[in-house]
């Protein structure tokens, strides 16, 4: 048969292809589940352990090994190619991540190691034995060779892992409709059929790689430096989590968040001092912090009966509630019968309700547009005064004192000049720099000294070191922020332009 | 359909240039639905026609307001505790500073904001304490005009403020410098008696012969002997003009040119009185107005006769015709009805009016823009309209669904050629216009938009001409005519809210003293 060279091509493709996958799997599952070393070996062994038994399993295939062989082809294009696409969305959604992980690699180390022994099968009439196993384990190891080599230094960086899971798909599924023409006088009926399958296949994985565009761009996949391992667009904001070898991270339009690293040196800055400058709060205000993580810390107190969390955007809070490492991380925060979740922008809301709140935890994002400049007006603060009940604190996250000093001291004027009594105090969060907070009552007070719940970074001497700047963040003259002049939005974009 | 995409191109051509027009896309999508909403133009114009009517049955009041915008509202407000009537044409009260309100937002219909009021104006002073707008002497925070509050779309970017600054070059700087020092130069002026060039209310300002005598040139000769010649500084004070006015630099007296310019900054180098606005514009003020004004909407005056201890009123409500008979009457609608519905008065032809289309636009969603972000007042900078301003803006919704009132005045020299302009042209085609002129700078907003009501203002504001400010006509309009006072922002010349205020009040006043009340001035 003179059209052995060209299968033999098929062959060296069917092992990029086989190795691409296993790769991929390994990649996906060493960033969302971290330790590289151990999914990497699981994974390999897992899926040569499902070649073989693939190997095992050819011999109950005995009739019609040609249209069989296309079959598996398809197969394979349709579980590799869709393989990433799927892990990711299924990380996202599922608590028996591995289990499905696992069972992913099995399924398509099962399917690949089918192809080899079949095709020898078709072959053996063609070619004698040995020639048969010199030539298809040489383009085999060849094939795995270039695979290897073209994963780490093209297709990661360039297309990403989604965009290289599909196109190898395309590829398998490519061998497979091809195969129809290649192998037609061994094809005894059912030929349209195979070619209609083919079509399918590759119809659905044309559109995964478009829909894999709309999910992340390839700009905004280079804009992290991490892999995006969940990405979704809200009615407001750009939601991403990315995974590195310390954790998670999460940012939205393009601002981090938090790190899941560090992110505790941060919370527990924000909360306790607030939580533990009065009386045992019982009632106590969230606003922004749709991650939980803020919320994880202050449903450590047992004086707490009620937490209300104000965020805008209900996809965040069903991210933090629903998406496993995130809940992981807050600790499950948002199933707590404490917890009332409300999704509105906090100065409509607050300019509604009339609750009064013993504790406040202000954590929105920095103020880089007017929309969120207005929460950190006199006009605000006012409201929020009037939320409080008389023994109250509240806490608010400020920006960098460092990097953004003006906007930092403009905050704290803003507070005082709503009428609260302030005390800024500062941190360092290694993924942030030094970030700076302000504590602050309706009455004069004395700085917290301890905080009464388990912490990992807050002991009593870090919490007292808090409250002392350095000379190189000490106090600007700023104008105050107001609703009629968002004086701050305009310190913000300028200070920041300097360091970006 | 040749046919009517031509005629379309030359309905663009002629509101928003040919060369809009020649760029206008095909619309495919059909327009949003709307409607076409007051003023009562219809039933206003059977005035022009001599009504002899009966009255069926007659009633009494001390002091009957004809006339249920500001003004008037104001007078009824000023006259608390004494019989009082307010009758009114429209279905509505506010006259120009009438809102609307639909499931998205309240929104203006005219007038949507007033400048925050230097301690001199009193009767302004005194309304924004009673709505709850001032702490102390300042206003609150929150009816301040949030910031952002202007920005000005060029070429397919937008700039914050609205003096384009992008691209201006070393002389139009220097201009600009010039045209601010010679303004400094009238905010700081005073009389011998120390009053201001450019006072608010007008009333308070100075009669000297220096400043009134700037009414005899128009805006653009006095911006020629300046030499000011910048093509930006010329759009920007021209803005001014049709913003407030409705009128072209050529039609616009430099006395009320300046006027804009000067009277609302305190002294040289302050900045100029922040804006005081709701989402319903000055509709809030008629809403706090109204609340304790006993009104009849809907009805229309066809004529007052003066007698020596009174004066009859006779109004239309429906078919049926009702007789009022009034101790005073306070007319406080424009001169151009005065004429028509008051026996015997000499016409005061002096007055003309100005044209204007409002639209306000139902969007889901906020519309796509380039460059600084939405602001309240949003101008584009080659377009024959005023722009839009966003309802939603002072109430703090940044996202999601929003009402843009968008404004677009007929400036045209003849103002009776701007009427016939205004009402040949339906609601769809104003609704086409707005949407192709804000098209440029939101790609988006035709898709976004889910409706656009329209008003036509045939007589929307008095046109401040030059010669006419300061004219004789002008000045004795306001004179009471036997027992009919007079009460309309037109008899400054100008339309603005602070106008209107002033001659409410004083026409209150004038009507308490002649029924023997006491009187301690709130002017």
């Amino acid at each position: 048969m003179n059209r052995t060279p060209i299968l033999f091509l098929n062959v060296l493709i069917i092992a990029a292809c086989g190795l691409i996958y296993e790769l991929l799997a390994g990649t996906v599952a060493s960033y969302v589940l971290g330790d590289s070393i151990t999914q990497f070996s699981l994974i390999i062994g897992l899926y040569l352990s499902a070649l073989g038994a693939g190997a095992w399993l050819s011999r109950f295939l005995d009739r019609d090994l040609a249209a069989r062989f296309i079959d598996v082809e398809l197969g394979v294009a349709l579980a590799g190619g869709l393989s990433a696409p799927l892990l990711f969305f299924a990380f996202a959604r599922l608590d028996w991540f591995r289990l499905f992980l696992y069972l992913v690699v099995f399924v398509i180390g099962t399917l690949v190691g089918l192809e080899l022994p079949i095709l020898m099968r078709i072959l053996r009439e063609h070619l004698d034995f040995k020639e048969l196993v010199s030539r298809v384990l040489s383009f085999d190891y060849v094939g795995s060779l270039f695979a290897a080599v073209l994963f780490p230094i093209f297709l990661v960086p360039r297309l990403g892992l989604v965009r290289t899971s599909i196109i190898f798909g395309l590829l398998n599924a490519g061998v497979g409709l091809y195969g129809t023409y290649l192998l037609r006088p061994l094809l005894l009926r059912g030929i349209g059929g195979l070619r209609v399958r083919a079509a399918i296949v590759i119809a659905i994985l044309v559109v995964a790689l478009v829909r894999a565009d709309a999910l992340t761009t390839m700009a905004e996949d280079e804009l992290y430096a991490e892999e995006v391992v969940y990405a979704t667009t809200s009615p407001y904001q750009r939601i991403v989590v990315t995974r590195s070898r310390s954790g998670f991270q999460l940012f939205l339009n393009g601002n981090l968040q938090f790190a899941s690293a560090d992110e505790y040196r941060y919370h527990e800055a924000l909360v306790h001092p607030a939580m533990s400058a009065g009386p045992p709060p019982k009632r106590v205000l969230i606003l922004g912090g749709g991650d939980g993580l803020a919320a994880r810390e202050v449903l450590k107190y047992p004086s707490v009966e009620q937490v209300t969390l104000v965020d805008l955007d209900a996809k965040m809070t069903g991210l933090s509630k629903a998406f496993p490492p995130l809940s992981a991380l807050n600790h499950h925060s948002f199933s707590d019968k404490r917890m009332h979740v409300v999704n509105d922008d906090a100065m409509l809301w607050i300019e509604r309700v009339t609750d009064r709140f013993d504790a406040v935890i202000v954590d929105f994002p920095d103020p880089n547009n007017f929309a969120l400049g207005k929460l950190y007006t006199t006009r605000f603060y006012r409201l929020l005064a009037a939320r409080l009940t008389p023994d109250a604190t509240v806490s608010v996250q400020c920006t960098s004192p460092l990097y953004a000093r003006r906007s930092y001291w403009c905050i704290v004027r803003t507070m005082e000049a709503a009428g609260l009594h302030v005390r800024p105090y500062q941190t360092t969060v290694p993924s942030f720099g030094v970030w700076g907070f302000a504590l602050a009552r309706k009455h004069p007070f004395d700085a917290p000294r301890h905080v009464a719940v388990p912490i990992h970074f807050l002991d009593d001497a870090t919490l007292a070191g808090m409250f002392v700047f350095s000379p190189d963040m000490a106090p600007l003259p700023v104008e105050i922020n107001r609703l009629d002049n968002q004086m701050l939005v305009r310190y913000y974009e300028e200070e920041w332009r300097r360091w970006s | 359909m040749a046919a009517v995409e031509l005629s379309r191109r030359d309905l663009l051509a002629a509101f928003l240039g040919a060369t809009v027009a020649c760029r206008a896309r095909p619309s495919k999508t059909p327009l949003p639905p709307g409607t076409l909403v007051g003023a009562s133009f219809e039933s206003g114009h059977r005035l022009r026609h001599e009504l002899n009517i009966t009255p069926g049955r007659w009633i009494e009041h001390d002091v009957v307001i004809c006339g249920g915008g500001v003004a008037g509202l104001v007078a009824a407000w000023r006259l608390n505790g004494i019989d009082t009537i307010v009758l009114e044409l429209e279905p509505a009260l506010g006259g120009t500073a009438r809102s609307g309100v639909n499931a998205v937002s309240a929104h203006p219909w005219g007038a949507h904001y007033v400048p925050a009021p230097s301690p001199e104006n009193r009767v302004l002073v005194r309304l924004l304490r009673e709505m709850g707008v001032m702490d102390g002497d300042v206003p609150r925070e929150e009816f301040l005009c949030r910031d952002p509050q202007e920005r000005v779309f060029y070429r397919g970017r937008w700039y914050e403020g609205l003096y384009l600054t992008a691209g201006a070059t070393d002389d139009d700087l220097r201009q600009l410098r010039a045209f601010e020092a010679e303004i400094a130069k009238w905010i700081d002026w005073r009389d011998a008696k120390g009053r201001r060039a450019f006072a608010i209310p007008t009333a308070l300002g100075t009669d000297d012969a220096e400043v009134t005598a700037l009414d005899s040139l128009s805006m653009a000769e006095w911006l020629d002997q300046h030499r000011f010649t910048s093509p930006r500084l010329r759009w920007f004070v021209e803005y001014g003009c049709r913003d407030d006015y409705g009128t072209l630099l050529g039609d616009t007296s430099a006395w009320a040119g300046l006027f804009y310019f000067a009277s609302r900054i305190p002294r040289a180098g302050a900045d100029s009185e922040p804006f005081i606005t709701w989402p319903e514009g000055n509709g809030r003020i008629v809403a706090h107005l109204g609340r304790n004004a006993r009104a009849m909407t809907g009805t229309l005056v066809t004529s007052i006769v003066a007698r020596d201890d009174g004066a009859d009123v006779i109004a239309l409500r429906g078919d049926e015709a009702i007789g009022i008979r009034a101790r005073r009457v306070i007319f406080a609608g424009p001169q151009f009805v005065a004429a028509r519905v008051i026996r015997d008065r000499p016409h005061a032809n002096e007055f003309t009016y100005g044209s204007w289309m409002v639209a306000n636009l139902t969007l889901r969603d906020r519309p796509q823009s380039n460059g600084f972000p939405l602001a309240w007042d949003n101008v584009l900078y080659d377009s024959p309209s005023l722009g839009y301003v966003v309802a939603t803006h002072q109430r703090g919704i940044d996202r999601g669904p929003t009402v843009l009132t968008y404004y677009y005045p007929l400036c045209d020299a003849d103002p009776h050629r701007a009427r016939e302009r205004l009402l040949a042209t339906g609601r769809d085609e104003w609704a086409d216009i707005a949407l192709t002129d804000l098209e440029r700078a939101h790609p988006d907003i035709r898709a976004l938009t889910e409706r656009i009501d329209v008003m036509r203002w045939g007589h929307a504001m008095v046109r401040p001409r030059p010669n006419f400010v300061q004219s004789p006509a002008r000045l004795a309009a306001h004179e009471p005519w036997r027992t009919i006072h007079f009460a309309n922002t037109d008899l400054s010349g100008l339309a603005l809210v602070e106008e209107s205020l002033w001659h409410g009040v004083r026409a209150g006043e004038e009507v308490l003293g002649e029924l023997g009340r006491p009187l301690d001035s709130w002017l």
